[in-house]
């Protein structure tokens, strides 16, 4: 770093000078910002480039072409990877998989979520555990988590065939028999993700004034009722904000259906995300893979685009 | 519900404590009777309800460790045995016999460490230059680093992954390590942060011939530390679980982290032998369970901070 020490401008060093004496010493302090700028702004911003913006890029080029990954031959088919895709019954069955996932698992966590929330931010004794234990599971690794639900929603030896027994009910074939399969996987998504949304209702819930709260109560509303006409209403921001992340992570989940079904039996648990996974790295189909990449991240940007716009228009928020 | 709320003792609230909220105090003595209790006296279903979710949450990290300690003789049963006859670590030593766990438990510490040290420096330099320095088109770029946010890792998986084959960063430390460095998220928050830090201090800083760099780590870190923190945490639960790529990269045993080498066990193991499986289990989640029980509050507003800001 002595190097850079030198470059940088001699300390104090501009009194009141002649005006060409200070147009030089500008135009070095601009030279020694930049050289400043890309030392310490530089690894970064290369890191991005190499590692987000070529691929991202080159990506859009891979899925014009019909190539097997480490295959050195490829051969350039224009859209026909799209085609295929649009018109195979499989990527049907794909797009289906993502809609039910992302809108049960999304829908669910913000009903459950907010349902928690609400329920922790009454002054409960305990509240404080409770949170913990709702929030613990966010930040485990997803593909441990699936081994253990793996192990609690085993047919035979599982937990959850023995709560189910104690209401007379037998176990589903988890690992096998459509639908379940995805039921599980939704299942554990949500008691990942549960308490994030909660913990973020919560802190939009403790932001609502109180007074609004009192004089609804004085107004003789009932807590649903303030809640539907009152709290929602404010909690909009946060509603959307949830929405989008939590759309944004569903569409990208992997390591739990990695670990719990390997988006089987028969594809019925494989998402856009896992499909480009199996299609390059199981199937080795490449260029195929690239055109379910690009797609995915069509419906990425597409969500964030709403997003934007949405956060434009409402930004009165604190 | 006003039918109900009179039967409620709403006055005789001694046991609860004062709430915080300020303004609600003062009324109790006075009104009492026209205000609803439920605000100072929760439900017994309110109780009810959080103590039944609360198992439900928590039972099955809860089972995870029991069902470790027991041998496949109480696994393998039904109706279940709840706590293990004689606990035992019979299944840790078998994980450990068939992957190298310790290995594998060093390479991801390692791993988390230098990953997230190296993306908060990065981090932190790069939204240093985007606050502190003047440079042509700075708001552009700052839009560059926040746009990868948006890019979701995945769709980079492919070209990454045959870069990372050319250079022959397969199975290496630096091919699980280096693709995902660049902090995007990291820059976001400290450049947020530093935007509120006082001007007149770094003006005083350079007044007193202080260079960038000792005004980097001599004002500028030091009251930065709550930021630090929150983004050090993420960084470190991020590494740690990160999954899709280390899996991509590496196939050999003993360069590979902690959830990686559970998949190992559970191609070899299967659904045969759940106590192992277990097990390692147990050691992928422990570690980061323990970081969160005792840092809770800084982790939480790390992983939180989006909502805010965002």
């Amino acid at each position: 770093m002595t190097t850079a020490e030198v470059l940088a401008p001699p300390p104090a060093a501009a009194p009141a000078g002649a005006p060409r004496r200070r147009g030089a010493l500008q135009s070095r302090r601009r030279r020694s910002a930049l050289i400043w700028f890309l030392l310490l702004a530089g690894p970064n911003l290369a890191l991005l480039l190499v590692f987000v913006y070529r691929p991202l890029i080159q990506s859009f080029y891979l899925s014009t072409l019909q190539w097997n990954l480490g295959s050195p031959v490829a051969r350039q088919i224009g859209l026909g990877n799209y085609v295929e895709l649009f018109t195979s019954r499989n990527f049907t069955q794909v797009v289906t998989t993502t809609v039910v996932f992302t809108v049960a698992t999304v829908g669910g966590a913000m009903l459950l979520g907010l349902g928690l929330a609400v329920l922790l931010n009454q002054k409960l004794r305990g509240r404080g555990f409770a949170r913990t234990v709702a929030f613990a599971p966010y930040v485990l690794s997803g593909f441990a988590v699936g081994i253990l639900w793996l192990f609690i929603f085993d047919p035979r030896y599982g937990l959850v065939r023995e709560v189910l027994s104690w209401v007379g009910a037998s176990s589903p074939q988890w690992y096998t028999e459509r639908p379940w399969p995805l039921v599980m996987v939704i299942v554990v998504y949500l008691w990942k993700n549960l308490g994030y949304v909660a913990l973020i209702y919560l802190a939009g819930l403790q932001s609502v004034p109180q007074d609004l709260k009192d004089a609804a109560a004085l107004d003789g509303a009932s807590s649903f009722r303030t809640l539907r006409s009152i709290i929602m209403p404010l909690l909009t921001p946060t509603s959307f904000f949830l929405l989008v992340t939590m759309m944004l992570a569903s569409l990208q989940s992997f390591d739990i259906i990695k670990a719990m079904t390997q988006g089987g039996p028969l594809g019925s648990t494989t998402t856009l995300m896992y499909s480009v996974y199996q299609e390059s790295f199981v199937n080795g189909r490449a260029g195929y893979a690239s055109a379910v990449a690009t797609v995915l991240f069509l419906v990425l940007l597409a969500v964030t685009a709403v997003q934007m716009r949405f956060v434009q228009r409402k930004v009165h928020y604190a | 519900m006003s039918v109900l709320t009179p039967k409620r003792p709403a006055a005789a609230t001694p046991a609860s404590p004062a709430s915080p909220a300020g303004p609600t105090t003062p009324v109790r003595p006075t009104d009492a009777s026209s205000r609803p209790g439920r605000k100072q006296r929760p439900h017994v279903g309110s109780y009810l309800t959080m103590v039944l979710a609360t198992i439900v949450l928590g039972a099955p990290l809860i089972w995870m460790v029991l069902a470790s300690l027991k041998t496949s003789q109480e696994l393998y049963q039904f109706p279940v045995q709840w706590l293990p006859g004689s606990p035992s670590l019979d299944n840790y030593a078998q994980a450990a016999d068939t992957v190298p766990l310790g290995r594998l438990l060093l390479n991801s510490v390692g791993l988390t460490v230098v990953g997230a040290g190296l993306k908060v420096v990065l981090g932190l330099t790069c939204a240093y230059a985007l606050v502190f320095l003047e440079f042509p088109f700075k708001k552009i770029v700052f839009g560059l680093v926040i746009a990868t946010l948006m890019i979701p890792p995945q769709v980079t998986i492919i070209p990454n992954y045959t870069l990372v084959a050319d250079l022959g960063w397969l199975n290496t430390y630096q091919g699980i390590l280096v693709p995902g460095l660049a902090s995007a998220f990291g820059t976001f928050l400290f450049r947020q942060h530093f935007l509120t830090l006082p001007g007149s201090i770094l003006e005083a800083a350079e007044l007193d011939g202080a260079g960038h760099w000792r005004k980097l780590w001599r004002f500028v870190v030091p009251m930065s530390t709550p930021t630090i923190a929150a983004v050090t945490l993420v960084s470190v639960v991020t590494e740690w679980n990160d999954y899709l790529w280390p899996f991509l990269v590496i196939d050999r045993a003993d360069k590979m982290t902690l959830p990686i080498g559970l998949t190992l066990l559970q191609n070899i193991d299967g659904l045969t032998n759940w106590g192992v499986l277990l097990a390692a289990t147990v050691v992928v989640t422990l570690p980061i369970l323990v970081v969160f029980l005792v840092l809770q509050r800084r982790l939480v507003a790390g992983l939180t901070a989006g909502a805010v800001t965002g």
